[in-house]
């Protein structure tokens, strides 16, 4: 009995460790990507073919599911606030909560999803085919090479693709509101535009994607890098990158929501 | 795919990004009507502010002049030193009438400014000598009873 209990304390203490060791392991491979992203910064062109990869190929997703959040927000915002006889306010409340939570969240999920998740498995692939050995072999270093261009790619659009969810949205609010319903176009944008305040609402929003820019894109980077050299781990790789971004991001949005809106009404 | 469609599509990409932030800024945002540079702040003591926050419209016979920036609470005379902003293009008389009110029935509270008469005009820093507290309705409907108890008394002593 007291050797299954040592046998159950020596699991614990192995876990913790093991995660504290891959903690430490993925801060020091993040600090590694900042100092050698020089190298990929002046070679802009390596940047550029990423930020198609990421940036490009997800704009569509992100238009897409934008308009159609948008028009949601105005169907079911118009449905409540008709029964207040408050239907101006739909621009306000597609504009406030697209601005705010809506568009940094929803962008960042589809982000981590259709180009973290991508980036995860080419840089995983690239290890078990062992391509970043040979890279190594030809004093071509892989984290200056593959992944700071990647990271970068990632943090730059992270920023574009969430603006460009939450006006997309805003154009599907006003398509639902203004074109199909009927409200008032003059209040449905002057009671948007009073509310919405440049530096509260907007700014912060762009801080937001920011810092979910760098999470996912180090995130899927370091699990790509980090992947077991088999089918298998790649796609275990692949798995953890979108579950734990997506945990990651809305943590973090919890965490930047409370000090950047408490007390502002 | 070749260097250069991929270069147009990259580019592509980030005019739409920045035109995406200029929509926001501009058409949905205040930026494009109200920029904080161009202002200048004015003080009102308020003896209730009620519901009043920070960031809330200062209107002017209903149009947009400024916005509250800071509130606090002044211990010398106990009561609210609301400080707003006002659009450089607008000037205020110096016996401007500044009360809070409420916009429809459940709606935010915003600052009114009344303008007055007087020639001078009001400068940066400069107080607002009259104003109005916001309703309060737990003191409207006390004062509603109290109306009406001292009615009902009247009607008492008037029958005896």
């Amino acid at each position: 009995m007291p050797r299954r209990i040592v046998i159950g304390i020596r699991g614990v203490g192995h876990r913790v460790i093991d995660s504290v060791w891959r903690l430490g392991y993925a801060t020091r491979f993040f600090s590694l990507i900042l100092l050698k992203s020089g190298t990929s910064i002046s070679r802009f062109s390596l940047i550029i073919r990423e930020l198609y990869f990421t940036g490009v190929l997800t704009m569509i997703i992100i238009l897409v599911s934008g308009l159609f959040v948008g028009m949601v927000l105005g169907l079911q915002g118009y449905e409540t606030l008709q029964k207040y006889g408050a239907e101006t306010a739909v621009g306000t409340l597609v504009a406030l909560s697209l601005v705010r939570e809506l568009g940094p969240v929803v962008a960042a999920l589809l982000f981590a999803s259709r180009a973290g998740s991508a980036i995860t498995a080419e840089i995983g692939l690239m290890k078990a085919t062992e391509q970043l050995d040979a890279m190594g072999m030809m004093a071509v270093d892989p984290i200056a090479r593959v992944v700071a261009p990647r990271f970068w790619a990632g943090v730059i659009s992270m920023p574009l693709l969430a603006a460009m969810f939450s006006a997309m949205g805003i154009f599907g609010g006003y398509l639902v509101a203004v074109v199909l319903i009927g409200v008032d176009e003059g209040s449905f944008w002057s009671q948007m535009q009073s509310v919405v305040d440049f530096r509260f609402d907007i700014v912060n929003g762009i801080i937001k994607t920011c810092v979910f820019g760098v999470a996912i894109t180090a995130i899927a980077v370091f699990e790509g890098y980090d992947a077991q050299p088999t089918a298998e781990g790649v796609s275990g790789a692949t798995t953890r990158t979108v579950v734990t971004s997506a945990l990651v991001i809305l943590g973090l949005d919890f965490v930047l929501t409370s000090f950047m809106f408490r007390g502002v009404g | 795919m070749q260097r250069a469609t991929m270069d147009l599509w990259v580019g592509l990409f980030v005019l739409a990004g920045i035109g995406a932030l200029l929509i926001l800024a501009l058409k949905v945002g205040n930026l494009g009507t109200y920029s904080e540079e161009k202002s200048y702040t004015l003080v009102g003591n308020f003896e209730n502010i009620g519901g009043l926050k920070i960031r809330a419209p200062v209107k002017s016979a209903g149009v947009v002049v400024g916005r509250v920036m800071d509130i606090q609470f002044s211990t010398k005379t106990f009561d609210a030193a609301v400080t707003m902003n006002i659009d450089n293009r607008y000037q205020f008389p110096k016996d401007t009438f500044a009360s809070i009110l409420t916009s429809g029935l459940l709606g935010e509270q915003y600052v009114g400014l009344a303008a007055g008469g007087d020639d001078g005009v009001l400068k940066s820093g400069d107080k607002i000598m009259k104003t109005n507290s916001a309703l309060v309705l737990e003191d409207m409907i006390g004062q509603f009873l109290f109306d009406k108890a001292s009615e009902d008394d009247g009607d008492d002593s008037s029958k005896f």
